[in-house]
């Protein structure tokens, strides 16, 4: 097996005129990156943390936004032997102090040894920082070594086996923030050689086309890691950019003939809803063979709106494509099969609520349609089970376990974390289970034979095909952004007049927006109507700022409304319930 | 004219981005800046200027630099008609 480095000394020897990555930014002219710009820059940044005395195995944190520096970095980061994890940028929606917040949290359980920012950020990367804590180098792009013919001998990369971690991937907020997934080149390498395979990839006809940001792992796998490794040409824009002007994904596919795109649900309602046809002149989307949407749950009627709007412009039906992915399995564990349109099972909407199973339509009783998030990558097994862990039947929904020989090492630094998420299962007897991967009974990869990921997603197994159903963990999907109902609740209690502890927040799915909406119940000392309007005001300033996060509803009530259980899990439902009754009666 | 554009403008903010139509928004009160308006949100706000006062915006306009509060974006509107 080989490594990371290895595969971008490879190509530097065999492709060094080949386009890798296409950045693009508005207003710009593009700028194309082939293999030998991309090595020789990332060069620069690996003799940097050399000159640094950055040893392999430190983790490098990168502050950067969309652009060159961020792809040398990281990079440097994996040729120099160092572990890159890639941190969001500060925007204008969070305040400073909890951005700062947030990078001292992550830099207590993560212990990195270097951030590297631009020289206008360091001050605001020197406010989190506090004696004694593991950050011993701040570095700046403006520092960056020369640029040389590369000497591979000498970079540290070089030394990694296959079993040590590559890189490490965070969600966001403080809750996500404090858990690394940390992945072996193993792994990773693993998921590209079977993903590949599953989308047929192939170097010399795709061009991926993408304005998803690196600190997620659709952006950061799928746009970002596979094609430069797999030397499938990038075509990349600023998140910033895209949602500004969503045409230009549509426009640059056109321009590149872009051939795959990953998008979140809310993506195609956004491009549906928000792109005229002014934009579209001359666009041709032939090219497409997949938009794949992955991420949040999929919508069917997101898919169709998004397929009216554009076919117009080439568009093929064939394109709109499903996965179910997660950073703990570095991406994909299921895809639908790319050469018809993904499953549709609509289901009895009352017996799937009440009795947790999915059965087919009863005549004039109201339905539910699932899509498929189609079949288990060749090297992945997956099975469905109940909470003491039991295999559950064929259309049962319970909780979806999964096995690889790409799943995550560890939790970075929390052992804690990793024992929660990893159980060993019995070995299944006559029940249905997804792929036939054998899992590694010698210990090479990092999962024994009997080791299962639990995703904390609900979903059922039906004709070899995975659909997805809900969250069994406390989540919430906003734009394709996880966000923890606790987080939220815990800045809507620091608001003045709120009862700490008497907050409740959760999602509710907006058909419209195709995406979850924020809503924040808060209970209040004041039943004065302007002074509950004035906190509800409050919450949603004090919420945004703190978590970039925008609040569809707030509601601040008495202290009789909030439904009080010993689960924070039970009193979100519990009072979405309420709430929602309450919504669907005025 | 400014007024009535600023009431235009200050009324789709509140009902249809920020979803508070008793909400009353001040003419100087940041709204980029300050985070008021979702980077997801601005081109609506783009749309409904084109739409309601015929003036176009750009996409690599729709920051803080070009207008941030209501009185900035209406003498945006006027300088462009």
């Amino acid at each position: 097996m080989t490594t990371l480095p290895n595969l971008l000394q490879q190509s530097y020897r065999e492709v060094p005129d080949k386009t890798s990555v296409i950045l693009q930014h508005a207003g710009q002219p593009d700028k194309p990156l082939t293999y030998r710009d991309l090595i020789r820059g990332a060069n620069r940044y690996a003799l940097t943390y050399a000159r640094e005395g950055i040893q392999p195995g430190e983790v490098v944190i990168l502050i950067l936004q969309h652009g060159e520096d961020l792809v040398y970095s990281f990079w440097g980061a994996i040729l120099h032997g160092a572990i890159p994890s890639i941190m969001p940028f500060l925007t204008e929606k969070l305040a400073p102090e909890k951005y700062r917040a947030d990078l001292a949290s992550l830099i207590s359980i993560t212990k990195p040894t270097t951030i590297v920012t631009y020289p206008e950020f360091e001050a605001e990367v020197r406010g989190a920082l506090v004696a004694g804590d593991s950050v011993r180098h701040v570095i700046l792009t403006d520092q960056i070594e020369a640029e040389t013919e590369p000497n591979f001998e000498s970079l540290q990369g070089f030394k990694s086996t296959p079993e040590d971690i590559v890189v490490l991937q965070h969600s966001s907020g403080t809750t996500g923030l404090q858990k690394g997934v940390a992945l072996s080149h193993r792994a990773v390498l693993n998921q590209m050689d079977a993903y590949g395979k599953a989308i047929r990839l192939g170097p010399a006809s795709d061009v991926i086309v993408s304005w998803l940001p690196l600190y997620h792992d659709m952006g950061f796998i799928a746009c970002f890691i596979m094609p430069i490794l797999l030397r499938i040409p990038l075509v990349k824009m600023s998140p910033f950019d895209w949602v500004r002007a969503p045409y230009r994904l549509l426009q640059s596919v056109s321009q590149y003939k872009g051939t795959l795109t990953w998008l979140p649900n809310f993506a195609y309602n956004f491009c549906a809803h928000k792109i005229r046809g002014r934009n579209l002149e001359g666009v041709d989307l032939s090219s497409w063979r997949a938009v794949i949407n992955c991420s949040e749950p999929v919508h069917v009627e997101s898919h169709d709106l998004f397929y009216e709007k554009f076919s117009a412009y080439g568009l093929r039906k064939s394109a709109l494509q499903t996965c179910y992915a997660m950073a703990e399995n570095v991406f994909a564990v299921t895809q639908s099969p790319l050469d018809g349109i993904p499953v549709l099972d609509e289901i009895d909407r009352e017996t799937f609520m009440t009795k947790r199973l999915a059965t087919p339509p009863k005549p004039g009783q109201p339905t539910i349609k699932m899509t498929s998030s189609g079949r288990p990558l060749p090297n992945v097994k997956i099975r469905v089970v109940d909470e003491s862990l039991n295999d559950l039947p064929e259309r049962a929904v319970g909780e979806i376990a999964v096995q690889s020989d790409c799943m995550l090492t560890e939790y970075f630094n929390r052992p804690d974390a990793t024992e929660a998420a990893i159980k060993n299962l019995p070995a299944q007897g006559g029940v249905p289970m997804l792929g036939t991967f054998p899992a590694a009974e010698d210990g090479s990869g990092s999962v024994s034979a009997n080791s299962w990921y639990l995703t904390g997603d609900y979903g059922y197994i039906s004709n070899g095909e995975l659909y997805v159903s809900g969250r069994k963990k406390d989540l919430i999907i906003v734009g394709g952004k996880n966000v923890y109902p606790q987080d939220l609740e815990a800045l809507a209690s620091e608001v003045p007049g709120v009862h700490k502890g008497r907050t409740v927040a959760f999602g509710m799915y907006d058909e419209e927006e195709g995406t979850e909406e924020v809503v924040i119940i808060a209970e209040a000392d004041s039943t004065d109507p302007s002074k509950m309007e004035a906190i509800a005001d409050a919450i949603r300033k004090h919420v945004t700022k703190s978590s970039a996060i925008a609040l569809r509803h707030v509601k601040v009530v008495d202290d009789k409304w909030i439904i009080k259980t010993s689960s924070g899990k039970t009193a979100r439902s519990a009072n979405k319930e309420k709430f929602l009754k309450e919504l669907g009666a005025s | 004219m400014s007024t009535e554009t600023i009431n235009a403008l200050a009324k789709f903010i509140a009902e249809k981005i920020l979803k508070q139509p008793n909400k009353v928004i001040a003419a100087d009160e940041a709204l980029i800046s300050s985070g008021l308006i979702d980077s997801f949100s601005l081109m609506d706000l783009a749309l409904f200027v084109e739409d309601t006062f015929g003036v176009r915006i750009e996409d690599t306009e729709l920051n803080a630099d070009t207008f941030d509060n209501l009185d900035q974006l209406a003498a945006l509107i006027s300088s462009r008609k």
